[in-house]
């Protein structure tokens, strides 16, 4: 008899607790804006540099007087690499904390796991992750690359450097699927043929075999798009076979989880990789958003990572839509953000393209040398054509899907 | 035939680095039936201490034989004497606690050394094989193996600790009536497992990276080696890594890795199915 | 009062709460606190087919997961190809019922027992994992459902009125069918266990020997169990997939798995109102923990208190050296000794005993 009581006082003890949670108290209205990411479990190498971008962006704005004259709260949720609790802060942070815009979702499997939900509730979504291209909603913006603005570039380079045949290993989920027939179009188009695409499940670490028969096929270069920690096994034991020496690589993945710093410079030097931002950009909006960063954050940070600047940009393009339309209601951001505002970023100019939802950006191909990125080359304001090819949001503002790009 | 010879001595790694990673739990579950689900996260440590004693400029040789396996292994002394103690004979118990302890270290490893860790590269180099290269790092993460069953069946044969250690494991009142301390026997062999699992989380650190979740990869196939091994702690888990290893590395040359994965998985319910003792709960049973 | 009408009573106020609970919460709350509850009802239909198989039964299935999964993707491949969904929720509970079946008879039948029971229920459910997680490309598909490997299948249509396609069950009724079907799941489970197969399997838990002595056949008895608790295990991942409109393969893995376990083993074995209240407290703890992520910068007190592995960590080995039998039995204890206070006090015949079932 108690137990049952116990239960039930427990259960709503519990629950009018979990309530009290997150709800923000202050005294003055601040705009609220959540942030959801995954800051433990296996993902949080790309989650923390995000959320630490996120939360840099926002005090900047609030030193300067916050937006439409209120303060900006962000509310941080860490989803553990968990799918479930990824719905359920989506679900909270639209339900409960009614916030402004959700920023988060790293794999595209959590994006699409949200992107539902806000959508059901109304809520405007910035998804700030490098992606495989395709998403067509009118709830979201999209500031992360494409492979038609990093893989197009990035496959002539090195093919021109290294040589016309080409092994791919790639992350066996839809990224990497994608990605990789991404590539194989472009060698293809470049008049070069694609040895063999072998995918890998994000845990696996045993890379033996597949090195063998790499060097069975004898290919001019290696392309990697392996993603996660577990991945970064390849590189070491690419390395400790020796295979340094023989064939090169290159990648739209490598890099992003810091992979050049865990790795020793004799694992890695010499690969190139193809993103829109780089620490070591020289333009005055980098140095200035590097030195506000690092002091923030401290002098010996790893590495500012292509995922906290795109989070970064995310934030200040949704802060310009807000001052634009001046309000933070939804549908009159969506409609300011569509005139196509642009910022002048610590990356280059970025603008948000009209009918994809997606952004202009500068690409640059780099180096991996001795621990950082050495830029190679530049290509200004880079189009999201692979999305434009399938997603015209202005003539159909109604589309809600993800595309899978014919290739 | 160089690939004969590559696949070979692929297979001998995979039997090799199987057999590490087990027979740390080999040695708690055998000896004590604590079911300790925080075995990934005492080699996860073991290839932090590793990597710590490398960058303060310890020889790596030194960091993952000798540093690594005294670290996890003090570590082991302390879980043993603050938590497992208590819990003797509770195997679902230590389910529970080792879970908790498991998550504990995740978060206490990544709260210490944050996301991006620098790690180790492969020392040794390669070498070639006809027309192909491999890494001489795996014959020694092989010859490690060898040594250590070997030291393992020396000491449990012709020393007095292995004496007490197995005969505190058959019988804990008849060794208490003969004068044997079981606890202190327990909080030293839970050490030696750990200091085993510490050493094989070192050695492993510079092939397969080192990060705060990299337990998880580990503690399925380590379980699934020990209990398919059956009650002998060295024989079982010589000849279920030899198994399973086998059966793996092959799998995976001819399809992908996945698939290998799937075919140790399903060799070890066929395994269990046919032999539900374990494989030394039929053969091989008198051994150590 | 007797045991038997203790027993009655403590039924009829789990009825009665839960009634209240069903109609009273929608009305007031939030929408957002309706959805957290409802994913936590469905958890804890998940936590009572385990607490069935292993609190009851005996039999340590560290898989469940498995059952889980299989239901929630079922249903959403046959939602995918049938459209209407009386035949995908029909489907998703026997599917892994009879994979349940199949695999139980594999493993009673084989005489195989306690942790190697454990062993072949992890391995199934890693198979499971790895097959499903590497189905990523165009060509893994079922009908008109894709696969989607590590991205799972998002998107996933609710159920609908049966025979009516064009009425989906909207937020607040998916709330309402998850605590009802919890609260049928909890009564149907008390009449199974009152019933004469729930005590002849509590007695082949007991003493499987002694059981087979007297006439039963211990493997016929678990294989029931086991099939009954992936019923309902698969049931509980159709609502799930309802919940979220999406699943992926994670929900196979070994974190899913032991979360199961852990909430049985909090709440107390061996009782049915025990993993319910370990399922909600556990999930409620992890929302928390997540969701009060202090912004910005990594100052040490950051570090260690919005960690939520290190929190969750402490407080599980914590329960488990102050509270080793369960949240409920020890209340339960806790109950008795009061009770059994009151009664030396004031009267000079002790208490009876209630019966030790939640």
């Amino acid at each position: 008899m108690k137990l049952n009581r116990r239960r039930f006082l427990q259960s709503t003890a519990a629950t009018a607790a979990a309530g009290m949670f997150g709800s923000s108290a202050f005294a003055d209205d601040p705009i609220n804006v959540a942030s959801i990411h995954d800051l433990s479990g296996g993902l949080d190498i790309y989650g923390k540099p995000m959320v630490d971008a996120l939360t840099l962006a926002v005090e900047e704005a609030n030193a300067a007087g916050g937006l439409l004259g209120k303060q900006i709260k962000l509310i941080n949720y860490d989803t553990q690499s968990n799918m479930q609790l990824y719905t359920q802060f989506a679900q909270q942070a639209a339900l409960k904390d009614k916030v402004a815009v959700v920023h988060g979702g790293i794999t595209s499997a959590s994006r699409e796991v949200i992107r539902p939900v806000l959508d059901r509730f109304k809520t405007l979504y910035f998804y700030n992750t490098q992606y495989e291209g395709g998403v067509c909603d009118r709830n979201q913006f999209d500031t992360g690359v494409t492979p038609a603005q990093t893989v197009e570039k990035l496959v002539p380079h090195a093919m021109k450097k290294w040589g016309k045949k080409v092994y791919v290993v790639a992350a066996d989920y839809n990224y990497g699927q994608i990605t990789s027939q991404w590539v194989k179009k472009y060698v293809t188009e470049n008049g070069g043929e694609v040895a063999s695409i072998d995918f890998f499940p994000l845990d696996v670490t045993n890379f033996g075999p597949t090195i063998s028969k790499i060097q069975a096929a004898k290919p001019d270069f290696v392309w990697s798009a392996l993603v996660g920690g577990a991945h970064i096994s390849f590189y070491r034991q690419w390395a400790a076979a020796g295979m340094r020496s023989s064939i090169p690589m290159a990648s739209t993945t490598f890099a992003v989880g810091n992979e050049h710093i865990v790795l020793s410079p004799d694992e890695c030097n010499g690969m190139l990789i193809c993103y829109n931002y780089f620490q070591d950009l020289k333009n005055p909006v980098n140095e200035k958003f590097v030195a506000g960063f690092l002091k923030r954050f401290g002098a010996d940070y790893p590495n500012i990572t292509e995922l906290a600047m795109g989070t970064y940009q995310g934030f200040r393009l949704w802060a310009e839509g807000v001052k634009k339309a001046g309000s933070v209601d939804r549908i009159k951001v969506i409609e300011a953000l569509e005139t196509g505002i642009s910022i002048d970023a610590p990356s280059g100019k970025v603008t948000i393209d009209p009918p994809t939802h997606h952004c202009v950006l500068d690409v640059h191909i780099a180096e991996v040398a001795d621990k950082k990125l050495k830029v190679l080359e530049d290509f200004a304001q880079q189009k999201p054509a692979d999305t434009a090819a399938v997603c015209n949001l202005i003539k159909n503002p109604n589309d809600n899907q993800q595309y899978v790009i014919k290739i | 035939m160089d690939l004969v010879a590559l696949l070979a001595i692929q297979v001998l790694y995979a039997i090799a680095s199987l057999a590490l990673i087990s027979v740390g739990l080999a040695i708690i579950f055998g000896m004590m039936r604590v079911i300790n689900l925080a075995h990934g996260e005492f080699l996860m440590l073991g290839g932090y201490a590793a990597i710590v004693a490398t960058s303060h400029g310890i020889s790596i040789w030194l960091s993952m034989l000798v540093v690594a396996p005294i670290v996890v292994g003090i570590i082991g002394v302390v879980v043993e004497r603050t938590i497992i103690r208590f819990l003797y004979g509770r195997m679902i118990d230590t389910m529970l606690a080792t879970w908790g302890l498991s998550l504990f270290l995740v978060g206490l490893t990544t709260a210490i050394f944050g996301n991006t860790t620098v790690g180790i590269s492969a020392p040794l180099g390669s070498f070639q094989i006809g027309a192909y290269r491999t890494s001489a790092y795996t014959l020694f993460v092989i010859t490690v193996a060898a040594v250590v069953l070997a030291a393992i069946f020396a000491v449990m044969r012709w020393t007095r600790l292995g004496l007490i250690a197995r005969g505190t494991m058959q019988n804990a009142n008849m060794a208490a009536a003969l004068g044997v301390n079981p606890p202190r026997v327990y909080a030293i062999t839970f050490g030696v497992g750990a200091a085993l699992s510490g050493l094989a989380g070192a050695v492993l650190a510079p092939v397969s990276g080192v990060f705060p979740t990299i337990g998880v990869a580990y503690v399925a196939k380590s379980f699934i080696t020990v209990i398919g091994g059956g009650a002998a702690i060295l024989s079982g888990t010589i000849s279920a890594s030899a198994l399973f290893g086998t059966i793996n590395q092959i799998a995976t040359f001819v399809t992908t890795p996945v698939f290998g994965e799937v075919a140790l998985l399903g060799a070890a319910i066929v395994l269990i199915r046919l032999l539900p003792q374990g494989i030394t709960g039929r053969f091989f049973r008198r051994g150590l | 009062m007797n045991g038997r009408a203790l027993n009655f009573l403590g039924l009829g106020l789990v009825g009665v709460i839960g009634i209240a609970f069903l109609v009273l919460v929608p009305r007031l709350f939030e929408l957002d606190m309706v959805l957290e509850l409802t994913v936590y009802m469905i958890m804890a239909i998940l936590a009572l087919s385990l607490a069935l198989i292993w609190g009851y039964g005996g039999i340590l299935c560290f898989g469940q997961s498995a059952f889980f999964g299989l239901g929630a993707y079922t249903y959403a491949i046959a939602m995918f190809n049938v459209g209407e969904s009386t035949i995908p929720l029909l489907l998703a509970i026997v599917l892994p019922a009879a994979f349940a079946a199949l695999l139980g008879y594999f493993m009673f039948y084989g005489r195989i027992s306690d942790v190697y029971l454990g062993v072949i229920t992890l391995t199934v459910t890693l198979i499971l994992f790895n097959s499903v997680n590497s189905t990523a490309g165009p060509e893994f598909h079922i009908g008109s459902a894709r696969l989607g490997g590590f991205n799972g299948i998002p998107g996933i249509p609710p159920l609908n009125f049966p025979g009516d396609k064009g009425s989906p069950i909207d937020l607040e009724g998916m709330f309402y069918l998850a605590t009802a079907s919890l609260l049928l799941t909890y009564f149907g489970l008390r009449l199974l266990l009152a019933s004469r197969f729930g005590r002849i399997i509590v007695g082949i838990r007991e003493n499987e020997r002694r059981a087979e002595l007297l006439g039963y056949d211990p493997r016929a008895y678990k294989l029931a169990t086991f099939t009954i608790g992936g019923a309902l295990a698969g049931f509980a991942g159709c609502l799930f997939a309802n919940w979220g409109n999406f699943v992926s393969p994670t929900i196979f893995g070994l974190a899913q798995s032991a979360q199961i376990i852990i909430w049985v083993i909090v709440g107390g074995r061996g009782t049915l109102i025990g993993p319910i209240v370990g399922c909600i407290g556990i999930q409620w703890l992890n929302t928390a923990l997540g969701a009060n992520q202090p912004s910005g910068g990594s100052d040490w007190w950051a570090k260690i208190f919005a960690n939520a592995p290190l929190i969750l960590g402490i407080i599980l080995i914590a329960f488990v050296l102050l509270v080793p039998k369960g949240l409920v039995p020890t209340l339960g204890d806790l109950g008795q000794s009061l009770l059994s206070l009151r009664g030396k006090r004031a009267k000079t015949r002790l208490e009876p005993k209630p019966a030790e079932e939640g």
